[in-house]
C-alpha cells in the first residue's frame, strides 16, 4: 500500500522543524518514529501533504539521570527497556519492553507515543502513576506540562499547531517506592485488551504512604481510580485489601465491547491485572527484584 | 501531483553495498528494497505492521520494512535476507531453519531469520520466554511454531542438537 503522496522536509533542529510546520500550515505533519502515524497514511486515514521528519535532528534520543530521569522525546521503546537509569524505576521498562514486538518498539519513540494520545497508548497510565512531566517547543518557546493536563481527549493533547513533544521528565520517587505496569494482549503486535499502571510508595513498616492506580485502555483517556488508592492508603497489604483494590477497579472500569473484548471480560481481566500489578508495586517498593511480564490471552 | 513533489535522494548501504536513489517521498523501505534495488527476499505479508514478513535489519536493528520509509534509512545500514549467506554457504541460522524444516511454504521465513538474528545477539543462550518473546513480531500461518522454536534452538546450540 503506498501512502497519499507527500513532500518531504528534514529538520536540522527542534526549531527549525516548528518553523517549517508553521510555514506549511494545516497539511503538515510532524514524522516520528512513524509506528502508528505510517499505518495510518498507508490507509489513507490520513493524508497530509507535507512531513516534517524529526528522526535526524541530534541529541534527541536520550535517557539522563538528573534531578529527574529525562527521557528524550525521539528514545525508542527499546532504548528505554534496555536503560539501567529507566531500570531503576521498573514500571517504565514493564512499558517498553512490553509494547507491541522488537520490530515497533525499535523504531517508535515515547514523545511520538504521547502526542498521538492514543487511548490505547501504554505510555499514559505509566507517566500518569509516576506524574510525568511533558516538555514541550513550539511558537510560544517552551513550556512544561503535567502529564495529566497534557492528555485531554482521546487522540487529543495539549500541543498547539507546530509544538512538539521535547523531553518527557519522570520525578525519581521517593525511597522505598515501587510500581508496576501489566497489561492483557491477545498477542504481541497488537493493542491492549486492558491495561493497569500503579506505583506506590511505602512507609518503614512497609504500609501504604501513597499509591496511584491507573487503568489504561478501558476508556477515551487512561482512568484514576480513586477508590483504590484509598483502599491502599495505610495499609498492609493483604489479601482483603487486594479484594477491595480489585472490587474498586471493577467498579470504575467503564469499557466497552469490542474485537478485543467483551465489556465484561475486560472488566474482570483489568480487575486481575490491578492486584498482580499492585503486588508487584508492593514488592518492589520493599526492594525485591520482581520481573513482570503482560499476559496473553 | 506527485510529479509536482520533489524526489528525495536516500543512500543506503544494503548488504555492504551502497546504493543512491532519487525517489518519491512515500516510498516504504520494502518498497524501496524490492523495486529500486529488486531485493526481492524481503517479503510484503499483512503490509499493516503486524505479521513481520518484511522484517529486516536497520543500522543492527530489527524493523518492519513496511512501516519504515526508506528516507529514514538514509545514511544507514541495511541487512537483507539476501546479506546472510556468504559464498554461497548458508548463514548459521539459515542452516538450522533448513535442518530443523522451520518453515513450510517459506513466506514468513526472511522475517523469522532477521528477528532470529537479532535475538541471538541479544541472547546467545535464549529461554523459551525469551524466544517467545523475541519472534513475537513475526507470524507464520503454516508451521504452529514448533519447528521454528527448534530451528532457533538448534541455531542458539551451534548448529546441535538438530532435530526433525
Amino acid at each position: 500500500m503506498y501512502p497519499g503522496a507527500f513532500a518531504y522536509h528534514r529538520a536540522a533542529s527542534y526549531s527549525e522543524a516548528i518553523s517549517q510546520l508553521s510555514e506549511l500550515g494545516d497539511d503538515a505533519k510532524f514524522l516520528a518514529g512513524g509506528q502508528s502515524l505510517i499505518p495510518l497514511l498507508k490507509l489513507r486515514l490520513s493524508m497530509p501533504r507535507h512531513l516534517v521528519d524529526l528522526n535526524f535532528i541530534p541529541e534527541t534520543s536520550y535517557i539522563r539521570s538528573n534531578g529527574a530521569l529525562r527521557i528524550g522525546a525521539m528514545t525508542r521503546h527499546s532504548q528505554i527497556a534496555a536503560s539501567p537509569d529507566a531500570a531503576r524505576m521498573p514500571i517504565l521498562r514493564d512499558c517498553a519492553a512490553g509494547i507491541a514486538d522488537p520490530q515497533v518498539r525499535h523504531m517508535g519513540t515515547i514523545g511520538g507515543s504521547i502526542a498521538e494520545a492514543d487511548p490505547t497508548g501504554d505510555w499514559a497510565p505509566v507517566l500518569l502513576a509516576t506524574g510525568a512531566t511533558v516538555k514541550t517547543l513550539g511558537l510560544n518557546g517552551e513550556r512544561s506540562i503535567d502529564i495529566a493536563d497534557f492528555i485531554l481527549d482521546a487522540y487529543q493533547s495539549a500541543l498547539q499547531p507546530a509544538e512538539l513533544v521535547t523531553e518527557i521528565e519522570v520525578p525519581h520517587p521517593p525511597t522505598r517506592s515501587g510500581g508496576a505496569y501489566i497489561a492483557l494482549k491477545r498477542c504481541a503486535p497488537v493493542y491492549a485488551s486492558a491495561s493497569v499502571a500503579v506505583q506506590v510508595t511505602l512507609h518503614d513498616d512497609y504500609s501504604c504512604r501513597d499509591a496511584r492506580v491507573y487503568l489504561g485502555v478501558l476508556g477515551l483517556t487512561a482512568t484514576r481510580v480513586p477508590a483504590a488508592e484509598e483502599a491502599l492508603q495505610g495499609q498492609q497489604l493483604n489479601a482483603e485489601i487486594l479484594g477491595k483494590v480489585r472490587a474498586a477497579v471493577m467498579d470504575t472500569a467503564q469499557p466497552t465491547s469490542d474485537m478485543r473484548g467483551s465489556a465484561d471480560y475486560k472488566r474482570q481481566a483489568a480487575g486481575r491485572l490491578a492486584t498482580l500489578a499492585v503486588e508487584a508495586a508492593f514488592q518492589r517498593a520493599r526492594g525485591d527484584d520482581v520481573e513482570v511480564t503482560h499476559l496473553y490471552a | 501531483m506527485p510529479d509536482a513533489i520533489p524526489r528525495v535522494r536516500v543512500s543506503v548501504k544494503v548488504n555492504g553495498k551502497q546504493y543512491a536513489r532519487d525517489i518519491e517521498p512515500r516510498t516504504l523501505l520494502v518498497q524501496f528494497l524490492r523495486e529500486e534495488l529488486n531485493l526481492t527476499g524481503t517479503h510484503i505479508g499483512c503490509d499493516t505492521s503486524y505479521c513481520g514478513a518484511c522484517t529486516v535489519m536497520l543500522n543492527g536493528q530489527t524493523v518492519k520494512s513496511c512501516t519504515v520509509f526508506a528516507f529514514q534509512a538514509d545514511g544507514g545500514a541495511v541487512l537483507t535476507v539476501e546479506g546472510l549467506a556468504k559464498d554461497r554457504e548458508l548463514h548459521p541460522v539459515q542452516q538450522a531453519f533448513s535442518d530443523c524444516h522451520g518453515f513450510q511454504c517459506g513466506y514468513c521465513t526472511p522475517g523469522f531469520l532477521m528477528s532470529t538474528l537479532q535475538l541471538l545477539e541479544e541472547h546467545p543462550h535464549p529461554t523459551e520466554w525469551d524466544i517467545r518473546k523475541g519472534i513475537a513480531g513475526n507470524t507464520c500461518r503454516c508451521t504452529g511454531y514448533q519447528n521454528i522454536f527448534k530451528a532457533i534452538r538448534t541455531a542458539a546450540a551451534g548448529g546441535e542438537n538438530i532435530g526433525h
